[in-house]
């Protein structure tokens, strides 16, 4: 579908922040963002539904949790029950303060490491995959508004981003979405 | 000409809104349950048996009321079962001199008795007294970390923190004069004739000898109290100032006061608590207490930031500050949970006699407290204040604050009183009283010097970022 755009380019984040407030308060629709660090408080204001991350990290944590706890039990307890520190008890929770802190260090690794796969594949990133920023210097010093036209008047909008304090504003035309 | 008058009771007007007055209702319970409190004070240490005839009466009846259910095989044990070795704990807790009859000088067991039931009421009044004091300590020291650190989204709280010091004075002056005056019901070094006859306590005399201790006491309070009394009052003089001189006093003397802080608090908690079984040490003690200290400290600041936020009086204090707070009072009851475990897996591990007997102790005679605390200060505030969304709903941030309040009030306890009553512990008149009395003199105190001036800083450098603080 031929869908046009404005991309309007900032040089301060303050500047930004104030941008997508006023557009999104004039009613346009903003369908992308694009800044060379994270801006605190810019998804709030853009209007993206909060992230689920959060919830799968603490499944996640869950699974390494469990996973410990088998792992111990099998390896420490059942398999090969093992005197270490005078502690020959071989149940469990009697030598669990022993096992707390693999506990603790494979419940962060699973988080962590799951986590950011999971944040990879939603943000469909893998090796050698070809950027999709549109305008090199937002990996810089610049900020990208992608504002959609959809039915609304062209010229009006381009001065009403320009009011909002854009240095550059650029019309572009896409036969496809990328 | 009118103008003038307009400006001037609009100014009046916005100072009245930023004035806190304690509510009378408040007021009055505050001041109902000191009476209380002081009476049940007083009851405690009037009704402490006298002679050893009178511990003799009272065993008797107890062994009376449940002789049947204090077999002794239910008591042995966690650590026999875990060492697997019976009498483990008992050849271990052998050794611990400090903590037996002979360790008070005292030759018989009911002698031995008689001193813990006379020293219950002292305890129980020590540790309501430094529960509070360190909550006002606590509060200081973060106080002195805004200026230290020169943070942006806290100065809109500085007023808060400095009305919940000014409990500092005289809650120092009490638990002074209850650790000079404790003697021997607290600190068995201060007993001449079992230092005679222990090698351990000659070689520690250098430092754990009573005219030290008091000069170390005093010390502790006259610097505590001294920072705590220019740092207010450059902070208010900030406020009429027209530059920024006394802001960069205030750092300075908070700079000096955090450095004296971590050298004291440490060796406060070796003098308050740790000399308590003399015998007994962890090097990292003076942490443990100091992450107590922290995370009830900046638990009550919340409290109070939402106290005065329901009551309209600081509209310039947003939920994103509650947030921070909250953040703190979550990492902070991990931090402590890090501490407290820390300490108790490596001599659970290690298991040296000479220092598995405070764990086995508490264990043994205080089982239900002692892990229960662990839920209160690590499970409920984790799962509670997990959510960003709930640290900003001032319900959720009390719920998480009642349940790491009692959780720490539960950690004191057990910092204290395993080993100055050991077995003869209980939750009576005494310790309830105690809580009474000093929860309401903390509550008028900390009323009284919140409604002195106006809860709005002024001139601060950062007041500015502060109010507009969002993220």
């Amino acid at each position: 579908m031929a869908s046009k755009k404005i991309h309007a380019i900032y040089t301060d984040d303050d500047l930004l922040m104030q941008a997508v407030k006023q557009t999104r308060a004039a009613n346009y629709h903003i369908s992308d963002v694009f800044t060379p660090f994270p801006v605190h408080g810019l998804d709030h204001a853009v209007g993206l539904a909060p992230t689920r991350l959060a919830i799968t990290s603490f499944l996640y944590g869950l699974t390494g949790l469990t996973v410990a706890v088998v792992l111990m039990n099998y390896i420490m307890i059942e398999d090969w029950p093992q005197n270490i520190g005078g502690k020959p008890a071989f149940t469990f929770y009697q030598n669990m303060p022993a096992f707390i802190p693999i506990m603790f260090e494979l419940t962060v690794f699973f988080a962590a490491h799951l986590m950011v796969i999971t944040f990879y594949m939603r943000s469909k990133l893998w090796p050698f995959k070809k950027a999709e920023n549109p305008d090199l210097r937002t990996t810089d010093d610049h900020f990208l508004m992608e504002v959609d036209i959809a039915n609304h008047d062209v010229e009006k909008l381009t001065k009403f981003l320009y009011d909002t304090g854009a240095s550059e504003i650029s019309l572009i035309e896409n036969e496809q979405d990328h | 000409m009118l103008l003038p008058k307009v400006i001037i009771s609009k100014e009046l007007k916005r100072i009245a809104k930023d004035m806190y007055t304690l509510p009378s209702k408040l007021k009055l319970f505050s001041i109902i349950i000191m009476v209380l409190g002081l009476a049940g004070i007083t009851y405690g240490f009037l009704t402490t048996p006298k002679t050893v005839d009178d511990v003799k009466k009272i065993l008797a009846e107890q062994d009376a009321h449940h002789g049947e259910s204090h077999a002794d095989g239910d008591t042995a044990n966690f650590v026999d079962t875990v060492r697997n070795e019976e009498g483990y704990s008992e050849a271990a807790m052998e050794h611990a001199t400090d903590l037996k009859p002979e360790g008070h000088g005292m030759s018989s067991h009911d002698e031995h008795v008689l001193h813990q039931m006379q020293t219950r009421p002292w305890s129980a009044t020590f540790v309501a007294a430094f529960f509070f004091l360190m909550i006002s300590l606590g509060v200081l020291v973060f106080y002195a970390i805004q200026y230290v650190s020169q943070a942006g989204w806290s100065p809109v709280l500085y007023r808060i923190m400095e009305g919940i010091t000014a409990y500092l004075l005289p809650g120092s002056i009490i638990v002074l004069i209850i650790v000079v005056f404790a003697g021997t019901h607290f600190f068995p070094w201060q007993n001449e004739e079992l230092v005679a006859t222990d090698k351990i306590l000659q070689g520690k005399e250098g430092y754990l000898n009573f005219p030290f201790f008091v000069i170390r006491a005093v010390i502790y309070i006259l610097g505590w109290n001294l920072y705590r009394h220019f740092s207010r009052k450059n902070s208010l003089a900030l406020a009429e100032a027209n530059n920024y001189d006394y802001y960069r006093k205030n750092f300075k003397i908070s700079v000096f006061f955090l450095i004296f802080f971590m050298v004291t608090e440490a060796t406060m908690s070796w003098d308050w608590f740790m000399s308590l079984t003399p015998h007994w040490y962890s090097t990292l003690f003076p942490w443990y207490v100091f992450a107590s200290m922290f995370v009830s400290a900046i638990t009550v600041l919340a409290l109070v930031t939402i106290h005065l936020k329901s009551r309209g009086l600081i509209d310039f204090v947003s939920d994103k500050h509650l947030h921070d707070l909250a953040k703190y009072m979550f990492a902070f009851s991990i931090f402590w949970t890090y501490l407290w475990f820390s300490q108790f897996m490596l001599i659970w591990y290690a298991n040296i006699p000479e220092e598995v007997t405070y764990f086995i102790i508490r264990i043994q005679e205080y089982n239900l407290l002692f892990f229960g605390m662990l839920i209160l200060n690590f499970v409920f505030p984790v799962l509670v204040l997990m959510n960003s969304d709930f640290k900003r709903v001032p319900w959720f941030v009390v719920i998480a604050a009642v349940f790491i309040l009692i959780g720490h009030y539960i950690d004191i306890f057990l910092l204290v009183m395993p080993s100055t009553v050991g077995h003869n512990w209980g939750f009576g008149i005494p310790e309830i009283a105690a809580l009474l009395f000093f929860a309401g003199l903390f509550i008028f105190v900390v009323g009284t010097g919140l409604g002195k001036v106006s809860l709005r800083p002024k001139n601060d450098p950062f007041i500015k970022e502060s109010e507009n603080y969002h993220f």
